[in-house]
């Protein structure tokens, strides 16, 4: 029985916002039913009353003054957009249905 | 072309010795970047000429007396993942493509306060995802010891660029052993450090919770000088430790009496590991009981699920940091897009390559809804007994001794095929990042021409004791001292 079918791979990939080709698809699918195969061996695992770790050093939020210091430019931050206007960044149109 | 660079200590003392200038170390390690490049592409970028000035103004300030530090006047190589004010960036990726960076890492003030001069970007697997740096949108870098293998992976191109002799030291990032993976297929020291020990500001994100930036050098004194450069707090990293950094340098003591080697049981089975390997790893465990250690078996009972452990946290982080990269604010831009879904769809289909795809998808399936608790949650649970397991294991030892990975650098394409294949070759290093804990790797002998590396395991925040092991080492065997014939 395959653990992920097409389908899923499909939806998550537009989740992720990826598009795959066809036969992208089917082989992703094939590939990730054989990893998600293999990571099934942690079900063996008795983690009953285990606190998870999401890191391995475990430190308290740290925090500092609120001072004020130099922000970066907005227009060194804007420098690499692909599109822009100004200090601005430029996409397409965002909510559909509407005219400008 | 010149002779391989030697040392970081040789070179330290060549330069206070005036018995050469910064700018002719500089032009030394271009040179040889440029002659051999074409064999190994350890480089994605050089930036030859702001080198060379960067070396001129050394010279000038070692002329007036003003050294700034442990690596004034010295060549180094970044990961090109790591950022550097008005140079590019690539990640190995077309996504990142014509991206140049408006700051600077950490790591790159405190190598520049330091004195260093960097001379180039190194090659990677794409985003740090891969161990054998074929992951590269610009192609693979090659073993200076077998053009036909890889170096290893991620930081493959950081480690031949060592090897070969090009640099003295160069950073690799190491988020489930690409810095000690690379370092024992290009026989050489690579050292991922305590988490939290060496600020990732400026390091683009693959998995944040296990990310870690260290130094491949030549020798373990070297490693140790690299080290007291670039650990230590940083405010602009909230995972940064605040703990103070020893002089590791003092540490390297050359006596090991009395020191406890752990060798984990789970990890000296015959199974899934090339016989020479475990060998040459016996037997620089006996030479170091020879030196005066003991050694005792102790048990990682976990081992056996780290992979799978870490197959599953490494890509959710990275579904997640690299939901980023997005068409908007910079890198590539798919054309033609009529709104903003399809702009984000067409930009990260065209700019990622298959392996970061693939672990995108498996992150997004493992965190999405009705999946999380039974693959990511379940994960982070078998990550606390990982970390328990090494609690226990160095409450009874010193350090634990292991091989790097389960044989020597394998050919490039024979695994690239299958993902699965190839991130089993991870199965003794991603343990350490999960538990946090520092790790170094060093050559201790070869098997079919190819370089085996021994990795040492210590305490969190021990770097010292491993380093100390390291240099003892050296200091009974010549494996450190081996250069690869035909960048001679």
């Amino acid at each position: 029985m395959s653990r992920i079918t097409r389908q899923e791979v499909e939806r998550v990939a537009a989740l992720a916002r990826l598009e795959l080709a066809p036969d992208e698809a089917e082989r992703m699918t094939s590939q990730l039913d054989a990893i998600l195969d293999y990571v099934a061996l942690l079900s063996e695992v008795d983690t009953t009353g285990i606190a998870p770790t999401s890191h391995a050093v475990p430190l308290r939020t740290p925090l500092r003054d609120d001072r004020p210091g130099p922000p970066l430019d907005p227009d060194d931050a804007v420098r690499n957009a692909p599109e822009r206007e100004g200090s601005a960044f430029l996409v397409p149109k965002v909510i559909e249905g509407e005219e400008s | 072309m010149g002779p391989p660079l030697g040392t970081l200590a040789g070179l330290r003392a060549d330069l206070d010795a005036k018995r050469v200038s910064s700018r002719e170390l500089v032009d030394a390690c271009l040179a040889r970047a440029e002659a051999l490049d074409r064999k190994l592409h350890a480089f994605l970028g050089l930036r030859a000429e702001r080198a060379r000035a960067e070396a001129a103004e050394s010279d000038a300030r070692r002329a007036r007396g003003e050294v700034r530090g442990a690596l004034e006047g010295i060549p180094v190589a970044l990961k090109d993942n790591m950022v550097q004010r008005g140079e590019p960036t690539t990640c190995a990726s077309r996504i990142l493509e014509g991206f140049v960076s408006p700051y600077d890492a950490t790591i790159v003030r405190r190598l520049q306060a330091a004195g260093a001069v960097i001379v180039g970007r190194t090659n990677l697997d794409e985003f740090a995802m891969g161990s054998s740096t074929e992951n590269s949108a610009y192609g693979p870098s090659r073993n200076p010891w077998d053009v036909s293998r890889t170096p290893g992976g991620s930081s493959g191109g950081s480690a031949a660029a060592v090897a070969a002799g090009i640099v003295p030291l160069a950073l690799g990032s190491d988020t489930g052993g690409s810095i000690r993976q690379p370092a024992a297929c290009t026989g050489i020291v690579g050292m991922k450090p305590t988490y939290g020990r060496v600020s990732r500001y400026g390091l683009v994100a693959f998995a944040s919770s296990l990310d870690q930036i260290g130094p491949f050098t030549r020798s373990a004194a070297d490693c140790a000088t690299a080290l007291e450069v670039l650990c230590g707090h940083d405010p602009f990293d909230s995972t940064s430790l605040p703990e103070p950094v020893p002089r590791f340098s003092e540490a390297l003591t050359g006596d090991v009496s009395g020191l406890v080697i752990g060798l984990p049981k789970e990890y000296f089975v015959e199974e899934g590991v090339d016989p020479a390997v475990l060998a040459a790893v016996r037997a620089a465990v006996a030479e170091l009981e020879k030196a005066g250690a003991k050694t005792r078996e102790v048990s990682l009972p976990h081992t056996k699920y780290g992979i799978a452990c870490y197959y599953l946290i490494a890509p959710a982080e990275a579904s997640s940091n690299l939901a980023r990269y997005d068409g908007v604010r910079y890198g590539l831009r798919a054309k033609d897009a009529e709104n903003l879904t399809e702009l984000y769809c067409r930009t990260r289909s065209q700019g990622f390559g298959a392996e970061v795809k693939r672990r995108i998808l498996l992150g997004t399936y493992v965190l999405s809804a009705g999946y999380y608790d039974a693959y990511y949650r379940k994960a982070q649970q078998v990550r606390t007994l990982v970390r328990r397991d090494f609690e226990g294991a160095l409450a009874g030892c010193d350090v634990i001794a292991t091989p790097t990975m389960p044989e020597v650098a394998f050919r490039i394409g024979e695994k690239s095929g299958d993902p699965l294949r190839m991130y089993l070759n991870d199965v003794y290093t991603v343990s350490a990042n999960l538990a946090g804990v520092p790790g170094i790797s060093i050559p201790c002998g070869f098997h079919e021409g190819m370089p085996i590396g021994l990795q040492l395991l210590g305490r969190i925040l021990d770097e010292a004791t491993l380093l100390r092991v390291a240099d003892a080492y050296e200091r009974c065997t010549d494996w450190h001292s081996r250069r690869p014939p035909e960048t001679a």
